[in-house]
């Protein structure tokens, strides 16, 4: 038997290939919502009210400090007991957006607080609106610098879809093992299920990085 | 219509226990330009700032074209001005920073765009043409697509003079506009101040460390000298015959350092 068998790299490719749909599929949906709802989280956050920006520090908080694992068993598992029944996928892409969410949310809070003040001074003394200032001015200034620690949550988030096999997601990773249990053999499986993880990640950071050029050329900046 | 055109009325600032500004009464009329000199930590800012809402008083009331700016009427009684009235009278009034705080992901046109086309509703079209004039009367018809960053300090502070000017101000606030610049391109931004209170009708608030501009400029100065006005009068007399020791220190001071 040799180490390498390029026999089973043929045969598991469609296998691993359905897992690889599900795996990219997740990370965009899952980050969608981490992109949308970090942002009403940092936004959240810089109410003017302590109450209401308070409580959002202190539910980012937990978000961050308990882990991913535990965040999707509570959803999937603990739910149930109490009526509240969300299918795996559901329960998974959403834990795993709400979770990003926490973390996407201080960067969103960094790039916004780095935002001079006196672009405010700027914005009341022209009489801007609450929220045209934050459209149209504080968050395209925000944004384009915090592309790039966006673009590195958006890889870990990638990274850490294989959670999503504890509730019966069979993404690719998942796909990978459950190849190898049939087969006896895992070397191929395991290793072409690495080399993707690979693949995509650069991918995903080349994109990232044209995606940081593209908008601070657009806005203007630094 | 004999109301002045800002009236501060017993206002007083306080950060925490430092009190900035005791019970400043002070009345600006229609069309006068006013001068607040003084040293570093007396105030002025905080005065052009009150007036800008960029900071709540803690008493008294500010009045802006014969309305209260700082507080409303509700059932006959004042009460404290809510952000939809402070919207609204802040309209009259203008600011030029010193550090001209252009938004540098817009163009000079857009800059001088933005708020009249969202603020005062006016067309995209309008907006232009009148940015464009502006940008014209500052001496910048040919920047109107240059970003901040490609623009020189004086460029910039007059794409700033032209922004504030864009929303139609009746008063204009200037806070050490100059004091940011190389000294060759302080010149310029004068020249356009020169120009806009001799072409506008327009109140004038500015705090300067050009004394000489202020001297020439002004219809009154203020000597501002630890939250409070310590001495007021005609540049003439102000400048060549004050009244107040602390005054001529300052100015002695002032004239020593260049
Ligand atoms: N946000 C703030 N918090 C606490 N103290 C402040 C704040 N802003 C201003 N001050 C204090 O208020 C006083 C008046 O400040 P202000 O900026 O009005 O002075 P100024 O006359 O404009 O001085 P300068 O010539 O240096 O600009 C100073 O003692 C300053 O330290
Ligand atoms: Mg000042």
């Amino acid at each position: 038997m040799s180490i390498w068998d390029w026999d089973y790299v043929w045969e598991a490719m469609p296998y691993l290939y359905q897992g690889a749909i599900v795996t990219v599929q997740a990370t965009f949906l899952g980050f969608a919502i981490a992109l949308v709802l970090g942002l009403v989280f940092a936004l959240v956050r810089q109410s003017q009210n302590r109450i209401i920006s308070g409580v959002m520090a202190e539910i980012v908080e937990f978000i961050r400090s308990t882990p991913l694992l535990l965040q999707i068993f509570f959803v999937y598992f603990v739910g149930p007991q109490f009526g509240i029944v969300i299918p795996a996928w559901t329960a998974g892409i959403g834990v795993l957006g709400i979770h990003y969410a926490a973390y996407c949310s201080e960067c969103y809070r960094a790039g916004i607080e780095n935002v001079d003040g006196g672009q405010w001074e700027a914005c009341t003394a022209l009489n801007l609106s609450m929220a045209r200032a934050w459209r149209v001015i504080i968050l395209p200034q925000a944004i384009p610098p915090i592309v790039p620690s966006l673009g590195n949550y958006f890889i870990g988030m990638f990274k850490d879809t294989p959670i999503l096999a504890a509730i019966a997601i069979l993404e690719m990773l998942q796909r990978a093992k459950n190849f190898g249990a049939e087969n006896y053999r895992y070397i191929e499986a395991i290793t072409m299920a690495g080399a993707l993880y690979l693949l995509f990640s650069l991918v995903a950071s080349v994109i990232v990085q044209m995606i940081s050029l593209w908008l601070n050329r657009r806005y203007h900046l630094q | 219509m004999s109301d002045p055109m800002v009236r501060f009325e017993n206002v007083t600032k306080s950060y925490g226990a430092l009190t900035v500004l005791d019970q400043l009464n002070l009345d600006i009329e229609r069309n006068e330009k006013v001068s607040i000199i003084g040293p570093s930590g007396s105030g002025k800012t905080t005065v052009l700032r009150m007036l800008m809402t960029l900071e709540r008083i803690n008493d008294g009331v500010i009045w802006v074209d014969g309305e209260p700016l700082t507080h409303m009427d509700r059932n006959g009684t004042m009460v404290k001005a809510s952000e939809r009235h402070l919207r609204r009278v802040r309209g009259k009034i203008g600011m030029v920073f010193q550090h001209f705080n252009l938004f540098p992901h817009m163009t000079a046109l857009q800059n001088c765009i933005e708020a009249p086309v969202s603020v005062l509703g006016l067309s995209r079209a309008e907006a232009e043409a009148r940015a464009a004039e502006l940008l014209d009367m500052v001496g910048l018809g040919d920047k109107k697509g240059h970003f901040p960053i490609q623009m020189s300090g004086g460029q910039k502070q007059r794409v700033a003079i032209a922004r504030a000017l864009a929303m139609r101000p009746k008063v204009m606030l200037f806070d050490e506009v100059t004091s940011a610049l190389d000294p060759e391109l302080v010149g310029e931004v004068l020249n356009v101040i020169r120009q806009l209170g001799a072409e506008h009708d327009l109140t004038m608030l500015m705090v300067t460390h050009q004394m000489g501009f202020a001297k020439e400029f002004s219809d009154r100065v203020c000597f501002f000298y630890g939250g409070k006005i310590a001495e007021q009068g005609p540049p003439d007399k102000l400048f060549n015959d004050p009244d107040n020791d602390r005054t001529r220190q300052f100015l002695s001071a002032v004239l020593e350092a260049g």
